[in-house]
């Protein structure tokens, strides 16, 4: 197997030593066939056991692993060396503090997750022994795109409203809300209307569309988002204009 | 037992470096500023309207006041950013507008190519009843 | 969360979207080809003002202008704040303002036709 010789500049930061982040350059024998991880952990393993930041699957399933290379939010597990023929440069992923090196602090992200209830409501409670919930393959496959979502956060790294408006609830959070409220099993679409239809929500995005042009697993949240805005739309017209139909 | 170490996260600054990021941010905002020349050209139909009510001497004067190499520039970059407008907005469509026939999606593309199909259409009529050709 | 009142603005947003997408290209080739001096047999005085003499007429020109100039607003104000405007509120009053004023303008002069 031919092997390759890689720069690639890292940033690095230690809350306890440093002032402000810095770019540390290594030079690193790759093997050709290696994705960034690999040449992360060759990195941490022969170079500088100091390095650090997340990954666990390392193979596009668990989210771990997201950060910048060369400016473009990527899975570290799914980048390609072969498709990065220069200097490699690794931040963390964009829009997130950094808490050290290339690890983020993603409270924010797992916050918003957690408001949105990404989660089955019942329409009524339903008993165990009343059996399990039957779905055609029509109504399963109305949602099932947005089940795909493995939280990794690169399209909030892409998307440039929430870098711009840190309150906005955002890509992923937004879909995955979209996933359960298109979920035949679901009645809580009204409980999560609090949360999308607030300005925080579907409003700040503009349908820049990057958060779909970067999800690993396509998702396209930018789509959900957009069926989301014109849900919440028609629902506004009907409650403004024909206040008789309100509950 | 491990020390707490200390936490000092972070938080990088934002600029508008974000639109050099990648060409797909420098396409949005071409797409946006579609906005200005489509919203020019409309206060200028407002203006046509303005000199239409005010007689056939001054429509005339309204005519030949188009007649001038910048306006023809004006016309084209509107023409220009205007199908970029309809273009992006078509291929946008049925990611608003997905329709599920049965258990599939219609694709993308066929949403798409259908508005691409009326716009043709319409354009062609609104060209020919206007008398263009 | 409070639930916004963005739909206000977004509907006719995105009606506008989609009608100048359908119908502007068409209108601005019209015009253009006045400006090289061909206009177009309707472009003619007497046939354009018999034209926006019927109602229907008026009404199609007073929604195309409020449709197309709210949606131009709309995303004006957007991108202002995209490109790091972040009064929004003074922004979005004065855009919305030009749409209306060239609406209330285009509805008098249409009334006169």
């Amino acid at each position: 197997m031919s092997e390759r010789q890689v720069e690639i500049e890292v940033l690095r930061y230690n809350p306890e030593k440093d002032k402000e982040p810095y770019f540390q350059r290594y030079s690193v024998t790759c093997r050709e066939e290696w994705v960034v991880l690999d040449a992360l952990n060759h990195i941490k393993e022969t170079i500088d056991p100091t390095l650090s930041y997340r990954w666990s699957c390392h193979m596009a399933v668990c989210g771990s692993c997201g950060m910048m290379v060369n400016g473009e939010p990527k899975l570290a597990c799914k980048s390609f060396l072969r498709d990065y023929p220069g200097l490699i440069r690794v931040e963390p992923l964009r829009h997130f503090p950094v808490e050290r090196d290339l690890v983020t602090v993603i409270d924010d992200f797992v916050a918003k997750l957690a408001r949105v209830k990404p989660y089955l409501i019942p329409k009524e409670p339903k008993d165990v022994a009343a059996g399990e919930y039957r779905q055609t393959p029509a109504q399963l496959k109305r949602y099932k795109q947005f089940t795909l979502c493995i939280n990794c956060m690169l399209c909030y790294a892409a998307c440039p409203e929430y870098g711009l408006i840190p309150q906005y609830i955002g890509p992923a959070a937004l879909s995955l809300a979209h996933r359960w409220n298109e979920d035949s099993r679901d009645g809580g679409r009204e409980q999560r209307q609090e949360e999308l239809a607030a300005t925080e929500g579907v409003w700040e995005c503009s349908f820049v569309g990057a958060c779909s042009e970067v999800c690993p697993e396509h998702v396209d949240p930018a789509a959900a988002i957009q069926q989301v805005k014109i849900k919440s739309t028609i629902d506004w017209y009907t409650e403004h204009l024909m206040p008789w139909r309100n509950k | 037992m491990a020390e707490q170490i200390g936490r000092r996260p972070h938080v990088r600054p934002i600029t508008s470096e974000w639109i050099f990021r990648h060409p797909r941010y420098l396409r949005y905002l071409v797409r946006e500023f579609s906005c200005l020349f489509i919203g020019a050209w409309t206060l200028m139909l407002v203006c046509a309207l303005g000199r239409l009510s005010e007689g056939p001497q001054a429509w005339a004067a309204f005519l030949e006041g188009l007649k001038s190499p910048v306006i023809v520039a004006f016309h084209l970059v509107t023409l220009a950013f205007a199908l970029y407008h309809s273009y992006t907005w078509f291929q946008l469509t049925p990611k608003a507008l997905p329709l599920q026939l049965g258990d599939d999606f219609l694709p993308d593309g066929v949403i798409a190519g259908a508005h691409f199909g009326a716009w043709a259409v319409l354009s062609a009529a609104v060209l020919y009843l206007a008398g263009a050709f | 969360m409070a639930r916004s009142n963005k739909p206000i603005v977004w509907g006719p947003f995105a009606a506008g979207g989609t009608l100048t997408a359908f119908l502007t290209p068409a209108l601005v080739l019209l015009t253009l080809l006045a400006a090289l001096g061909h206009a177009p047999d309707l472009l003619a005085y007497e046939r354009l003002h018999a034209f926006a003499g019927h109602w229907l007429a008026k009404l199609a020109f007073a929604g195309v202008v409020f449709l197309s100039l709210w949606s131009a607003a709309h995303r004006l104000r957007i991108t202002c704040y995209d490109l790091g405007l972040r009064a929004d509120t003074l922004v979005a009053i004065v855009v919305y303002a030009v749409a209306l004023a060239g609406t209330g303008g285009a509805v008098l002069y249409l009334a006169r036709i």
